[in-house]
């Protein structure tokens, strides 16, 4: 396994990651250490852990009756799992992209403010607005939706619905960004959306993707985890496991081989 | 390794390789054809040596083609990127090949219309390694063993100092009777002809051992460097 030259420590560092549904062990001892400014690509077949394990980062998994997680997961150090931890909080700090676009039936602004208002994170009007037109900015929504901000966020197209539920999850000033299968729905051009807003994104913010596109992939991602039946079969720096991976599985399934 | 899920995928890489390994085919011949028309004086065989050469600058576009038509239908990765990819560079080695043991045969003809001569032996023995190194070269290709690749690359050490000596005879030949300086000038461009045969078989070997392993092959003895490990 190629570890990771950066010399900063890791912003998320999974260990020994084990997740089960009742008897479904569907996470098997898992460790991997995500970088700030880095995007990591969550790869895999279907049912072998990946949005398991994304949901763990973030401890999405605590809602779902019979989800046993056990390891360790460091987020700057601290242990997310602890008791003292405030899992809204946590989750401000970590936000979630979900592969169907699914904003609030509520207007643009507010899909934006919601986040914003709840943490508290704007004292008056002008700040909640600045935010709002901040995230939209960044997200690449800006210009497509100043004028009709009072529309439902449900009135956009796929591909702007998925920018508006990243501008949604930049607005809270998050450290790490979950994604699931943004572009799953979206066409080539609203990926291609997607995807320059996380080579934008990226720097500011720990970008774990889960994705079946290789291409995606290997477009946008610095590293790549290769997950296989719950394990971690390899990790390493996305050009390397794209030209050279080092476990036959890997390039069994990065090829279109049978297994 | 398993067959690709698409057979489609599996039958163009088969095809590429064909393709490849018959241009390494044609190189081969091509080279001893040469030999032999300097040895003859045979201008039908010089004839086909030429052909041969317009019939391997086509099949290095179908391979070009070909590899166009899988990035962009494949999106290839990986193992199948670099099959890709090396094919692409190996046929443009090959096609070099074909254009260096042209020039050979232009000059038999060249040669045999200006007076009887003989061939210097170490043109020969320069020639049985070239002839050997692209028939191995395209054998590991064929067979898929990065370890014969790396036999033909360490032969091209061999067939350098087969060069050097082959010059030095030369050059004393034409010191010992200068009225053969013609024939001797166009031995001389004929073993360096041979020499740049052996050049490109030994990058060729680079490239079957690049697209087996994924490993470069200055890098082979290093730690560092992962070899695949078939854990499927
Ligand atoms: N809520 C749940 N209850 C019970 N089992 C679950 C639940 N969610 C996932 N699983 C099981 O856990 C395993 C991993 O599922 P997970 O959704 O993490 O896979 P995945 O890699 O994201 O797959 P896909 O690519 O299809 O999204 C599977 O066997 C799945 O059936
Ligand atoms: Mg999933």
């Amino acid at each position: 396994m190629t570890m990771a030259t950066v010399q900063t420590p890791p912003k998320i560092s999974a260990q020994g990651v084990n997740v089960f549904y009742g008897d479904t062990h569907a996470v098997d001892n898992v460790s991997l250490d995500l970088y700030q400014d880095e995007v990591t690509a969550l790869i895999g077949p279907s049912g072998c852990g990946k949005s398991t394990f994304l949901r763990c980062l973030n401890r999405m998994n605590d809602t779902i009756a019979d989800c046993r997680v056990s390891g360790q997961i460091l987020l700057d150090d601290e242990d997310i799992y602890a008791s003292q931890i405030d899992v809204v909080q946590l989750r401000a700090r970590v936000g979630m992209v979900f592969q169907k676009p699914n904003p609030f039936p509520k207007s643009i602004y507010d899909n934006v403010a919601y986040g914003p208002r709840i943490h508290g994170l704007a004292d008056t009007r002008e700040d909640l607005d600045e935010i709002v037109a901040v995230s939209l900015e960044k997200a690449g929504l800006w210009d497509e939706v100043k004028d009709r901000l009072d529309h439902l966020g449900t009135t956009l197209s796929g591909g702007q619905q998925q920018r508006l539920c990243i501008a949604r999850a930049i607005a809270i000033d998050p450290e790490v960004i979950l994604m699931d299968e943004p572009c799953s729905a979206l066409d080539p051009i609203a990926t291609a959306k997607v995807e320059a807003l996380i080579e934008e994104l990226k720097g500011g913010y720990a970008i774990i993707l889960v994705t079946h596109s290789m291409q995606q992939a290997a477009r946008i991602s610095q590293k790549t985890a290769f997950f296989h039946l719950g394990q971690l079969i390899e990790f390493g720096d996305t050009t390397q496991i794209f030209t050279s991976p080092t476990s036959g599985r890997t390039r069994d399934y990065i090829t279109g081989r049978l297994v | 390794m398993t067959s690709h899920i698409l057979k489609s995928y599996d039958q163009e890489l088969d095809e590429l390789k064909t393709m490849v390994s018959q241009m390494g085919g044609l190189a081969e011949e091509q080279l001893d054809k040469a030999m032999r028309a300097l040895h003859s004086c045979d201008f039908d065989l010089v004839d086909e040596v030429v052909a041969s050469d317009v019939q391997l600058d086509q099949m290095e576009r179908d391979v070009e083609q070909l590899s166009m038509t899988m990035f962009a239908r494949r999106a290839p990765l990986a193992d199948d990127l670099r099959e890709i990819v090396a094919a692409i560079k190996m046929t443009t080695l090959i096609e070099r090949m074909g254009d260096h043991a042209k020039n050979i045969g232009k000059r038999a003809r060249d040669m045999a219309l200006e007076g009887p001569f003989t061939v210097p032996p170490l043109l020969d023995s320069m020639a049985n390694e070239a002839k050997m190194m692209v028939s191995n070269v395209i054998d590991a290709y064929v067979r898929r063993d990065a370890d014969a690749a790396v036999d033909v690359w360490e032969h091209d050490e061999h067939l350098d100092s087969l060069h050097s000596a082959a010059s030095r005879d030369i050059l004393s030949r034409m010191m010992d009777a200068p009225e053969t300086m013609n024939f001797m000038t166009h031995h001389l461009m004929i073993a360096k002809n041979l020499e740049r045969i052996g050049d490109q078989a030994t990058n060729v070997a680079e490239l079957v051992h690049y697209a087996i392993t994924g490993r470069e092959l200055d890098q082979r003895n290093t730690t560092s460097a992962p070899s695949i490990t078939d854990d499927a």
